[in-house]
């Protein structure tokens, strides 16, 4: 189930466009889901693998949206003493790059100071970290524009020299960006929960001081860990600005962030395609219940089907259906006794 | 022979409590020394100030001749000083293999022999195979080595307690220590498998690695040690060779006046002097 779960998805969602015909609506539903769902991917890195929960997760991703918007889109601003910053537009392309720099940057300052206090002391600082950068935006109008949004932020253009260039304006290209983008950050985090470093993050939490004495290093891996997740959520912050072409300080709401954490929860946090199974399920939900009631009405329905969910498979779904599996599956029959240089009883 | 350990006139207090008080002592270079004295003697809190889980209020602990002040618990392993805990202590959800694999966390970093400069971007990129590999020989070693091949594939939270402490040893083991602390290490095992542990303690000892134990097993200190140092209210009181401290009034009076457990130790520490 490990590689061929993954496969199959990756592959039915490569295919799926071509199924659903050009339906925008459909088509711009599966993008917001596919950029929600690596903000999810994201903070599964922190809150599955090493066990802190980032309530302020929002704040990489809003971080990202406004980096790379303010990049593409250019500034004049003034920035105290007489002294004026003023950014020409570059491609959105760098900012897209500047945007995972930035969030990643901003995870190390938020690792650094927080892993120091663990537990609810970390909620709280991200939280409040994530109001700060809220309001930044919201105030530092000649930067924001505040309220009134940035807008006109230019859709990403991939190119390569001499080849060619294309701007992905259409929402079919936008689809397979996000799904592209949505792969690697899967398969990085495939890669680090599967090396070395992953085994660090799941020794730390499952057993902090018997880390510490192999050596482990709590604070780097830690470290390393919030500066990966916030890299990603800035990612997806950089996509969804490109994307929408428009943003405004409501990009730092804390309900995606609660989202979010829905999503790994009920998805099996601490798992790869846990964060993915439960953004597909919640990020589609409001697709299935449209046609039958208002959006405030949804958020009922979110929690029922969380309870449910949780109800039935405690862990989430990807432990609980692998779990059931398992079951299925003969028991191998393991020698109790082994005669070793050692060990001969 | 040298010392590879030495602790200096260590104190701590928690609060008005005196834990431990004006701790002095050393262990050789290829020295089994064993700590011993009754419940809440604070031969744990001993182990926790040299491994770095606790600032000492005075003194201070020398390994190698290096100081170790103001070291944390995982830079104080990297100098070659592993420790096991009293409670059993073990990553419960992974495997014993994968235990293992992540008490070779060190044997895996930058730098080490067979390990790339970056090992967090080889993993990245996919080129991390072979020390991968190596490090999975390594497991399969140990494990084979102490005996728990067998249990490899299993849950460590589901072992027996005997075994979970087995565990213990090869994740301290893993990180190839020069001296090993082992904080009662055959406490939940059988007779028969304090018989093969002790023998495990000798084969690391002849592998040239120092050991400080801290037991309550009093025949089985006797057996194994070189040399005892006796601790009561924080106190040094004894330290010699098995034979003196068996036959140390201050060392009987201290067990005799404790509760009947350690009498019992105390007996048994008797029986064994007979024997
Ligand atoms: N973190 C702590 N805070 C307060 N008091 C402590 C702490 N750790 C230990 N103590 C106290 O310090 C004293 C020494 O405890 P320690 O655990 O070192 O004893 P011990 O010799 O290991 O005993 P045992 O044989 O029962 O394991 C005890 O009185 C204990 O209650
Ligand atoms: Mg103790």
């Amino acid at each position: 189930m490990s590689r061929l779960l993954p496969l199959a998805l990756l592959g039915a969602l490569v295919a799926l466009p071509l199924a659903l015909g050009a339906n925008p609506y459909l088509l711009n539903a599966l993008i917001v889901t596919g950029i929600v769902t690596i903000g999810a991917m994201s903070l599964n890195l922190l809150l599955g693998f090493t066990g802190q929960l980032s309530l302020g997760h929002i704040a990489f991703f809003g971080i990202g949206a406004y980096v790379s918007a303010l990049t593409s889109l250019g500034f004049d601003v003034e920035i105290g003493f007489g002294l004026r910053v003023v950014h020409e537009p570059w491609p959105a392309a760098v900012g897209f790059v500047l945007a995972t720099l930035a969030a990643g940057a901003c995870g190390y300052l938020i690792g650094r100071l927080s892993f120091r206090v663990r537990g609810a002391y970390f909620v709280i600082v991200t939280i409040s970290f994530a109001e700060v950068v809220r309001l930044v935006a919201l105030n530092w109008v000649e930067l924001t524009q505040g309220p009134l949004a940035l807008t006109n932020i230019p859709a990403i253009t991939l190119g390569l020299p001499g080849i060619g260039a294309w701007t992905l304006k259409t929402k079919l290209q936008n689809y397979y960006l996000v799904l592209a983008i949505g792969t690697l950050c899967y398969l990085v985090i495939a890669r680090l929960v599967g090396s070395r470093f992953g085994r660090a993050m799941r020794g730390l939490k499952e057993n902090e001081s018997l880390a510490l004495s192999v050596g482990i290093n709590a604070t780097r891996t830690l470290t390393v860990a919030a500066v990966v997740s916030a890299a990603m959520a800035g990612a997806a912050g950089s996509l969804y600005a490109h994307y929408l072409r428009i943003i405004d300080p409501d990009v730092f709401a804390f309900t995606t962030t609660v989202s979010m954490v829905i999503m790994v929860v009920a998805g099996g946090k601490g798992t790869l395609m846990g964060p993915v199974i439960g953004g597909l399920i919640f990020g589609l939900l409001p697709v299935a219940l449209r046609p039958v009631m208002a959006p405030e009405a949804q958020w009922i329905v979110y929690g029922v089907v969380l309870i449910l969910i949780l109800f039935v498979m405690p862990r989430g779904i990807v432990p609980g259906v692998s779990a059931l599996l398992a079951r299925r599956r003969p028991v191998r029959a393991v020698p109790v006794l082994e005669a070793s240089p050692v060990v001969q009883r | 022979m040298s010392a590879i350990l030495s602790v200096e006139h260590v104190g701590v207090r928690f609060g008005g409590l005196v834990a431990i008080a004006d701790l002095h002592f050393d262990v050789a270079q290829g020295e089994i020394v064993s700590l011993i004295g009754p419940n809440g003697a604070g031969k744990t809190t001993a182990f926790n100030v040299m491994t770095g889980f606790l600032k000492p209020s005075q003194g201070e602990v020398r390994f190698r001749g290096t100081s170790l002040k103001g070291l944390q618990p995982h830079e104080i392993t990297r100098l070659g000083l592993a420790r096991t805990f009293q409670r059993t202590s073990v990553f419960p959800d992974d495997t014993v293999f994968d235990n293992v694999m992540i008490g070779l966390h060190r044997q895996g970093a930058a730098g080490a022999p067979g390990i790339g400069r970056a090992p967090v971007l080889d993993a990245l990129l996919g080129r991390a195979g072979a020390s991968e590999r190596r490090l999975r020989e390594r497991a399969e070693a140990l494990l084979d080595w102490v005996g728990l091949s067998a249990r490899a594939q299993e849950k460590a939270g589901s072992l027996a307690y005997g075994e979970q402490r087995l565990v213990g040893v090869a994740l301290a083991l893993a990180t190839e220590p020069a001296m090993l602390l082992l904080d009662e290490p055959v406490s939940g095992m059988n007779a028969s498998e304090t018989r093969v542990f002790v023998r495990l303690i000798r084969q690391i000892r002849e592998r040239g690695v120092t050991l400080l134990l801290v037991e309550h097993d009093m025949p089985m200190v006797m057996e194994v040690s070189d040399r005892i140092v006796v601790l009561n209210y924080g106190r040094l009181i004894a330290e010699g060779p098995p034979d003196r401290i068996r036959t140390d009034p201050a060392v009987i009076e201290a067990y005799l006046g404790q509760g009947s457990a350690a009498r019992r130790a105390a007996a048994e520490a008797q029986e064994a002097a007979h024997a």
